[in-house]
């Protein structure tokens, strides 16, 4: 029997898991209380890349605010509507919490998955909102959008899809922060796709525990224009899925478990696959690609050092393409580094019927 | 094969395996099983193809985890064709958990784990969307 390496030495319990961050064996108290802790703290800011005045972390969240999880009724979703609900109370947070689901028109998947969505805002008590993609983008479901294109790209959509519906979802709601189950394995593999594609401009930002609270509001807001600041917080980033799994198995949360039908035609696939063989040889490698992950983003900022920033090769006189800058779309005002957002120009040629003639990367603006 | 039926003889013993996390569509969706299994084994038979039914030594190496993942592969598993899905060579596929009586298999010796009679194994995939 391994004893709990977090119990008082002259007693301790039985320890049921090894943690895979530390490698110490903890018992289940002990590992509830661990697991909650380190969110809580993550919450707080403490062990983030991003430091504040006092050269703290910032806090994710302010006392009042309205918070929408967005919850898919998976393990990662149905875990931080539990620990969300959980740490508000036990810390105070204050904070006005409800679901947001996301429905993609995906048969057999999609549909089952909402339930358990329904019974976890049953569960603890929280208002729920489903979007849909047939009502957000004029009946383009991902069956249909895969109908159009096929299987090569049709992540691309889903995925640009999703991320615009919830800043929709957030704006009915009258959130301005989203938070999402994406945890420590999702982040190092989203670090190691980015290297390995060589997105520099996703690679700065996607260790960011919190996206989107750089932008002020424009003085200029119509009616229908979507806030451009909704904030989206990953409290999960240092959190590793095998502890969310046993945490959910432990306590006996309830959700569902089926892999997207379309996901092993998915990039991510195999960023996935590396992940998990780094991590059965030395657990630790996961949290070190988003150590990694954060130093590349930090380094990337500093133009003019040796890596190539932009005063380096101006000097030499080359020619360099400027990296995306932020602004809005002009269709309906959504974060953008175009023109038109990219749910906008993907829409568009979906209703073009031009979709399907090549997707190998993100399709050029087409003029209104 | 599984043969929830037979008692356990000096030569078998019975433990009950469970499959969560959609691991169970792997095993004709029935998420608990009974089995039957050797006690005992020879590794060196686990790289030669598997006889119709597992042969039941009355001596050899005491069965563990290594031949559990091999017996549920060879035995249990529905589509033969894709044995990647459940194991990667003698281990178990990467992001599957292995839980022996409510203990992380770490904790227990992974796959050098002795499979005991009355053991509850459960695998519990996380490689699906969260």
């Amino acid at each position: 029997m391994a004893p709990c390496a977090l119990c008082p030495a002259s007693s301790p319990s039985r320890a049921i898991l090894r943690r895979p961050k530390t490698l110490q064996p903890v018992c289940k108290a002990c590992f509830f209380l661990v697991f909650e802790t380190e969110i809580h703290h993550a919450i707080m800011g403490s062990g983030q890349a991003e430091t504040g005045a006092k050269g703290k972390g910032k806090e994710l969240f302010r006392r009042g605010e309205r918070v929408a999880i967005g919850a898919s009724g998976g393990k990662d979703s149905t875990v931080l509507a539990h620990i969300m609900t959980l740490l508000n109370e036990r810390y105070d947070y204050g904070l006005d919490l409800c679901l947001l689901s996301i429905d993609e028109g995906i048969s057999g998947y999609r549909d089952a998955s909402l339930d358990t969505v329904k019974r976890n805002a049953e569960q603890y008590g929280l208002p729920l909102k489903i979007l849909s993609y047939h009502e957000l983008y004029g009946g383009w479901t991902m069956d249909r959008v895969v109908g159009e294109i096929g299987k090569k790209g049709n992540c691309t959509y889903c995925g640009v899809f999703r991320r615009q519906a919830l800043d929709r979802g957030a704006h009915l709601l009258t959130v301005d922060h989203v938070v999402t189950g994406h945890n420590a394995d999702d982040v190092a593999e989203t670090v190691l796709m980015n290297v390995l594609r060589g997105d520099i401009a996703r690679l700065e930002r996607c260790t960011a525990i919190t996206t989107g609270a750089d932008l002020p509001p424009l003085e200029e807001d119509g009616l229908d224009a979507l806030p451009r600041t909704i904030k989206r917080s990953k409290p999960f980033k240092y959190t590793y899925e095998k502890e969310i799994v046993m945490y959910a198995y432990f306590k006996k949360l309830d959700y569902h478990s089926t892999e997207c039908i379309y996901s092993p035609t998915a990039y991510r696939g195999h960023a996935r696959a590396l992940v998990k063989d780094l991590e059965s040889v030395r657990p630790s490698a996961i949290v070190d690609i988003i150590y990694s992950g954060e130093a590349m983003a930090a380094s990337l900022k500093l133009l003019g050092r040796n890596a190539g920033g932009i005063d380096e090769a101006v000097d030499k006189g080359v020619t360099i393409k400027q990296r995306a800058v932020q602004k809005t779309c002009v269709r309906c005002g959504s974060l953008t580094s175009q023109d038109l957002c990219q749910a906008c120009v993907l829409l568009e040629s979906l209703n073009l019927g031009v979709a399907k003639i090549g997707l190998e990367k993100a399709p050029s603006v087409v003029s209104i | 094969m599984a043969d929830s039926e037979a008692a356990s003889t000096s030569h078998t013993l019975q433990l009950t395996v469970e499959f969560g996390g959609g691991m169970e569509l792997l095993f004709s969706n029935i998420p608990s099983h009974s089995i039957t299994i050797p006690r005992f084994y020879d590794p060196a038979r686990l790289s030669s193809p598997a006889p119709p039914t597992a042969p039941t030594p009355p001596t050899g190496t005491p069965v563990d985890i290594r031949f559990l993942i091999w017996w549920l592969r060879e035995y249990l598993l529905v589509d033969k064709a894709r044995p990647e899905l459940f194991s990667q060579g003698e281990t178990i596929r990467p992001g599957i958990l292995i839980l022996i009586n409510s203990t992380d298999w770490e904790l227990e010796g992974e796959l050098e784990y002795r499979v005991q009679e009355g053991d509850e194994v459960v695998f519990i995939s996380t490689l699906h969307g969260g």
